[in-house]
């Protein structure tokens, strides 16, 4: 019998995890070594996924290496990284300077409230690169060192970044509580951009960049592996509605290009919401396009370096502009949303050969995307409800009772809220809220966001899904909750673990297919199945 | 990255044992490869999976989506977890000699 592996859940013991030590080590932070145990760290980036996007430094190593084969010159090549990033970007400048140290943030983390190490902590986790910013770029810092908490960078330092950056989710939870509105996610995005400048990132982040490149999408989906998969999804709305939907692919001339995460092409329940986009497009009669080439939604850029996010967000524009589109849809994803509401306008835009975005449904003119010329789905559906333009049967979801988590980066790059709490409830009967401290803005983590969600770092990630599981679980026992919907990919696979360890009997949904489910379409068959093809629940009463 | 030894073959293989030469897959590292995931012997029920995913992975290049695996050999979801204990991902895709998905899955 081979030892168990860190990515079978059941190598974790629950009762063990939750003994969570929250007492700091005996040595102090700077002389407390990084310790990479199994289930705790994510694959370091292949040489070949480097080499295609022309990244730093391509060659195998792993973080277990004592020498992680870095250039000659790594210090030189921080040191000249920082100070043009420095200079380049106020807020990292601000955010290494302003910060004294209150602790509001500490307790905020869900990798911290999960695991009780003290470098989860936000304000310690930015130590890390504040302690170096300090002894180089401070006049107090070269003068009297270590008596302001500035150190020296030496490999041990970068290991301890390395390890740190990718146990943050970037998920700015504790920048919600921070009294100077510190973005810790940002101080994470620049570690990591420092990181990449010598060739240290992890697998999960880069292999799916390369694959964007490649074929489009995070997953190396090709464009005629996304016909047949939407032909697949067709085949299952056939089956349930007795309706054909199209599937209009590089459509020149449509009026609208959608893009969505490429985890809904493939991992279940994920699909069931891309079904779920497809009988809405049908049934609202959208002239609409997919693309193979702008095939996904996520942006792994955001897990890199800014020129990463800028490229990855341009594909979506040029084939934009090469399809004649006058303006874009996107589907329930993540990251995307705070690249398309926070980065995009200054990095590709404004998107003025576009036009501003008006329904073609209800002639709502989407004025907050007048510059980006993006529409969020949830927002698009939102409206053509409140104009009655879409037939609800909310009782096909009695089966459902249902909760809402809300995604990191829809609600706090974006201030979704309401939007996704007025769809659910106009498509679903049964509907409560986990408690006030884990939803809108104070939402937690799913645990695996960042590009953390692979299995080798499964510890950190029930750790992580620790605080959302919770209260999962806490909805599930009071007021049965049995289904979990989210409006991110990665929310869809990573929760799907954090409730079947956390909450088991708890699935998990995209928005989408309780939409659909609920959706009475023209010329439909009696519906008798979901979109799971299990056979439809209805409460007492109701026909 | 660590070698793979069939026969007179050697590959590569990553962190999770997974070949990295995908074109040079054949029956002997497939059983091979079902033995490091504790299967001994490849019934033909295992080939009905495997021949699926690899018939799929030479037509499109990555491994399909689990449905369509199971609506296309006529396997529920457990029946596959009962033939390859680690699931279709992680221990179907390996002996089949895919790669493994990355991304929002």
């Amino acid at each position: 019998m081979a030892e168990p592996r860190p990515d079978e859940m059941e190598f974790y013991k629950q009762e063990e995890l939750v003994q969570i030590d929250y007492t700091p080590p005996q040595t102090s932070w700077m002389r407390t070594p990084v310790d990479f145990r199994p289930g705790s760290w994510i694959y370091p980036a292949k040489a070949r996924h480097l080499e295609y996007l022309g990244l730093a430094n391509p060659r195998e190593w792993s973080p277990l290496d004592e020498d992680w084969k870095l250039p000659e010159d790594w210090k030189e090549i921080i040191f000249e990284g920082m100070r043009e990033r420095l200079n380049k970007y106020r807020s990292f400048k601000l955010f290494m300077d302003i910060c004294v140290r209150c602790g509001a943030c500490a307790d905020k983390c869900h990798f911290y409230i999960g695991g009780g190490d003290p470098k989860n902590m936000p304000v310690l986790r930015a130590e890390l690169l504040r302690s170096v910013y300090r002894r180089d770029f401070t006049l107090a810092g070269k003068l009297v060192g270590k008596w302001v908490g500035a150190r020296e960078l030496t490999p041990e330092v970068l290991k301890e970044w390395f390890y740190y950056f990718f146990q943050c989710t970037e998920c700015r939870r504790c920048s919600v509580f921070c009294p100077y509105g510190i973005d810790t996610a940002e101080i994470t995005i620049m570690g990591r951009e420092l990181l990449n400048l010598l060739g240290l990132n992890v697998n999960w982040v880069i292999e799916p960049v390369s694959n964007c490149f490649r074929t489009g999408n995070h997953l190396g989906i090709q464009p005629h592996g996304l016909k047949d998969t939407l032909e697949f999804f067709a085949e299952d709305i056939e089956e349930v509605t007795g309706i054909q939907v199209e599937i209009p692919i590089n459509r020149k001339g449509a009026e609208i290009l959608f893009v969505t995460p490429s985890g809904d092409f493939l991992a279940d329940p994920g699909t069931y919401t891309c079904m779920g986009y497809m009988m809405l497009f049908h049934e609202l009669g959208l002239d609409y396009t997919w693309s193979s080439y702008a095939s996904e939604g996520g942006n792994f850029g955001l897990f890199t370096s800014h020129e990463m996010i800028k490229r990855l967000n341009a594909k979506i524009y040029a084939e934009a502009r090469r399809l004649g589109v006058k303006w874009i849809l996107g589907g329930e994803c993540g990251h995307m949303w705070r690249v398309l509401h926070q980065y995009m306008d200054t990095m590709n835009g404004p998107a003025d050969f576009l036009e501003v975005p008006k329904s073609p449904v209800t002639g709502t003119v989407f004025e907050n995307a007048a510059s980006t010329r993006m529409v969020h789905i949830i927002e698009f559906v939102a409206d053509a409800i409140r104009n009655n333009k879409l037939r609800l049967d909310p009782s096909r979801n009695d089966g459902l009772r249902v909760t809402f988590h809300d995604s990191c980066n829809p609600a706090r790059s974006m201030g979704f809220f309401e939007e996704p709490r007025y769809v659910i409830k106009s498509v679903c009967n049964h509907f409560c809220e986990m408690p006030e401290n884990t939803i809108r803005e104070q939402t937690f983590c799913c645990g695996g966001g960042a590009g953390l969600g692979t299995d080798e770092n499964m510890e950190m990630r029930l750790r992580g899904g620790f605080p959302r599981g919770n209260a999962v679980r806490y909805v599930q026992e009071k007021h049965g909750v049995n289904r979990l919907a989210c409006i991110c990919a990665i929310d869809r696979a990573t929760l799907s673990t954090v409730c079947d360890y956390w909450a088991p009997g708890v699935e998990v949904t995209g928005i989408h297919e309780l939409v659909a489910n609920a959706m009475v379409m023209e010329g439909e068959k009696e519906r008798t199945l979901n979109l799971r093809l299990e056979p439809i629940e209805r409460g007492e009463g109701v026909s | 990255m660590a070698d793979f030894v069939v026969g007179d073959i050697t590959l590569d293989i990553d962190e999770d044992g997974f070949i990295q030469q995908p074109e040079a897959w054949n029956e002997a590292i497939a059983k091979a490869l079902a033995k490091t995931e504790g299967v001994d012997e490849l019934t033909e029920a295992h080939w009905k999976v495997v021949n699926y995913l690899r018939d799929y992975y030479l037509e499109f290049g990555i491994a399909p989506m689990i449905r369509k695996l199971c609506k296309s050999t006529g396997f529920k979801l457990k029946e596959i977890y009962e033939l390859f204990p680690s699931g279709p991902a992680k221990g179907a895709c390996k002996v089949a000699g895919l790669p493994k998905p990355t991304g929002c899955v």
